[in-house]
């Protein structure tokens, strides 16, 4: 027998693991349970869950704090609305398409903000931002100013009634989520997850361990483009049309996504999750207070990052070492190790 | 000549750009904050010398009086009950409290001004201009403001190389453990230091906003512009800083003379060029 084990699991992830099976399947069959209300605060809060967890990768694991993810929403709105009105291309293989093309476009983005760090990486992908939506602005094919709508036919191909419809896109807002999780859990558990763990607690220190610093934090920028992409397609995909302030804007992408993940825990997989919960309740009870609720947003997000910087799961991590979704690996000591006694 | 005329306007509209930017290269230069609500802090300038002009009939450069002491306070106070808090954790702390005040900020303006746009009114010399030789006409405003840049540049490299609170300041930035150590107080100092970068925002708002509209919403592209110009100079360079303002103006000149719609992309896009062949900016002095 080994004299120690690695342990990869916690006694609450495997309780954990069982009891999410029956709720995701209550989620799942909510089209059935629930109205289109439902369905729709839902279907938000799934593609939230998804940009949260996206963002929480670049910024809370491989340092990247970008305020310019809405770029890559904005260019998968405006794929797939291209590919299926200019191109007359199916709506779900453009759907497909759409985050692939967010993730190539990527790719020239990094070598300008990659020559950039820390604060000053952040307000450059911002500029990158405004370059893409001012030149959707420009584009006479891009319907410029006014942007792009969704043609009853190419909605029609998404199901042919309005039922159907909003049971499809929900629950393809709620698969995009799950997809989500899954890929970045698992790359978390990955050699890449220890490799973007070292990064996030310490990139001097990883890099002199041999991790190559730069590809990791390249091939992380661009697989997040391009899943962002992809929900940003879906996103807009149940909105119909899209306008370049509607689809590059930063409040709606960045702004409330960042507010999320630091109030949940920057740097976990449980943070984004409860720190979606927290956005949307306040935002349904404080709604009807207007701009006052914003300010009391950015005051919370304020007191958060001030008194309890890793959030809301950090300090219940530091307090009660409770973790569902275990990326770590510990040693356990195992019988043969204990001493005898004499 | 139409050239000429061109890059004449682009650099006196850089004279602005700088103005925005010596406020954030101050407080990255001191304390390596970026702050995101820079732009905000602007915007805010500039309604805090409406409400003057409005309730005491002063025009606005004479309200810079009451405008600038209060921005100063203000900066003062923030860096010192806020800001302070935020310096010994990394980089996301200081980036995402300024972002809760950049939104306290934008919506506060939002409750207390509505939507709408103003603008402040300095009277004739908005649209007085002098004729230079060879047919370029400029603006007398714009030559005023770009004047008032190289001052501003000016007073502070006094400040910073030739007194001694420069020296604390200088201190400071290479090494605040040290500096304290040697008997400097960082959080006066830190706070000084935002307020003292308060001081040149409220002149960059009130001037800028005596020649354009704003609005509540009126500040992160100001942020975007005062950082394209930090970058196109070079970090911790103040006379690198007019000119990246300058670039960035004669680009966005060069843009405008070919649509007006393309004056604002166009400078985004000299700024990602020169990002991509200069990394360091055009007249870099510091690293980091």
């Amino acid at each position: 027998m080994e004299p120690v084990r690695v342990e990869r699991g916690t006694a609450a992830s495997r309780v954990f693991a069982i009891l999410a099976v029956p709720g995701f399947a209550a989620l799942a069959a909510l089209p059935w349970w629930g109205g289109p209300g439902d369905m729709r605060l839902v279907g938000e809060m799934a593609y939230y869950v998804a940009l949260a967890q996206l963002w929480n990768l670049l910024a809370g694991y491989a340092g990247l704090v970008s305020v310019g993810q809405q770029a890559y929403v904005g260019l998968g709105a405006y794929a797939l609305f291209y590919m299926t009105g200019a191109l007359n291309m199916n709506v779900y293989l453009a759907l497909i398409l759409a985050g692939p093309f967010a993730g190539l476009m990527s790719i020239p983005v990094s070598f300008a903000v990659f020559r950039l760090r820390g604060a000053y990486f952040a307000v450059g992908s911002w500029v990158v931002s405004e370059v893409f939506a001012l030149s959707a602005s420009l584009i006479a094919v891009l319907g410029a100013g006014s942007g792009l709508s969704l043609t009853p036919a190419i909605v029609r191909q998404i199901s042919p009634d309005r039922m159907g419809r909003d049971t499809i896109l929900y629950l393809m807002s709620l698969a995009s989520s799950v997809l989500v999780v899954a890929v970045v859990y698992l790359l978390l558990r990955s050699r890449h997850g220890l490799a973007l763990t070292a990064i996030r607690d310490s990139e001097p220190a990883s890099a002199s361990l041999g991790v190559n610093t730069f590809r990791t934090k390249l091939f992380i920028y661009v697989a997040t483009a391009t899943c962002t992409g992809l929900v940003g397609g879906l996103i807009f995909l149940q909105k119909l049309r899209v306008s370049p302030e509607a689809g590059f804007s930063i409040n709606d992408w960045t702004v409330v996504v960042i507010f999320m993940v630091v109030i949940g825990g920057i740097g976990t997989i449980e943070g984004p999750f409860i720190g979606m919960l927290i956005y949307i309740v306040l935002r349904e009870l404080l709604a009807d207070l207007g701009t006052f609720y914003l300010m009391l947003m950015g005051a919370i997000a304020i007191a958060v990052m001030l008194k309890a910087p890793f959030g809301i799961w950090g300090w219940v991590v530091q307090r009660y070492d409770l973790q569902l979704f275990p990326v770590g690996r510990r040693l356990a000591l195992t019988q043969s190790d204990v001493p005898p006694e004499r | 000549m139409e050239w000429l005329n061109i890059i004449i306007q682009g650099s006196l509209l850089g004279g602005i750009y700088a103005l925005f930017a010596i406020g954030l290269s101050l407080s990255f230069g001191i304390m390596r904050l970026v702050n995101i609500a820079h732009g905000d802090l602007i915007v805010l300038s500039a309604y805090v010398a409406l409400v003057v002009v409005q309730d005491t009939g002063l025009d606005p450069i004479s309200s810079l009086v009451i405008v600038v002491p209060v921005m100063f306070v203000l900066g003062y106070a923030l860096q010192r009950g806020l800001l302070n808090f935020t310096l010994t954790g990394g980089l996301l702390p200081p980036l995402l409290v300024t972002f809760g005040i950049s939104v306290i900020i934008q919506n506060g303006l939002l409750q207390g001004f509505g939507a709408y746009t103003h603008r402040l009114q300095q009277g004739a010399i908005e649209t007085a201009s002098v004729q230079l030789p060879g047919g370029v006409s400029v603006g007398v405003y714009p030559l005023l403001v770009f004047a008032v840049a190289i001052l501003a540049i000016a007073a502070l490299q006094i400040l910073f190389y030739r007194t001694r609170l420069g020296r604390a300041f200088r201190a400071a930035s290479d090494d605040a453990d040290t500096a304290e150590l040697m008997g400097v107080d960082n959080r006066h100092l830190f706070a000084l230091a935002l307020g003292i970068a308060m001081i040149f925002t409220a002149l960059a708002g009130v001037l800028f906003a005596i020649r354009t509209n704003f609005d509540p919403a009126a500040g992160p592209i100001r942020l975007i512009l005062a950082f394209e110009a930090v970058i196109i100079g070079g970090l911790g360079s103040m006379w690198g800083t007019l000119l990246g303002g300058m670039v960035l103006g004669i680009a966005q000149a060069v843009g405008a003379a070919l649509s007006p719609t393309w004056q604002i992309l166009a400078g985004h896009i000299a700024f990602l060029i020169i990002l991509i062949i200069r990394p360091s900016g055009l007249f870099p002095r510091t690293r980091d």
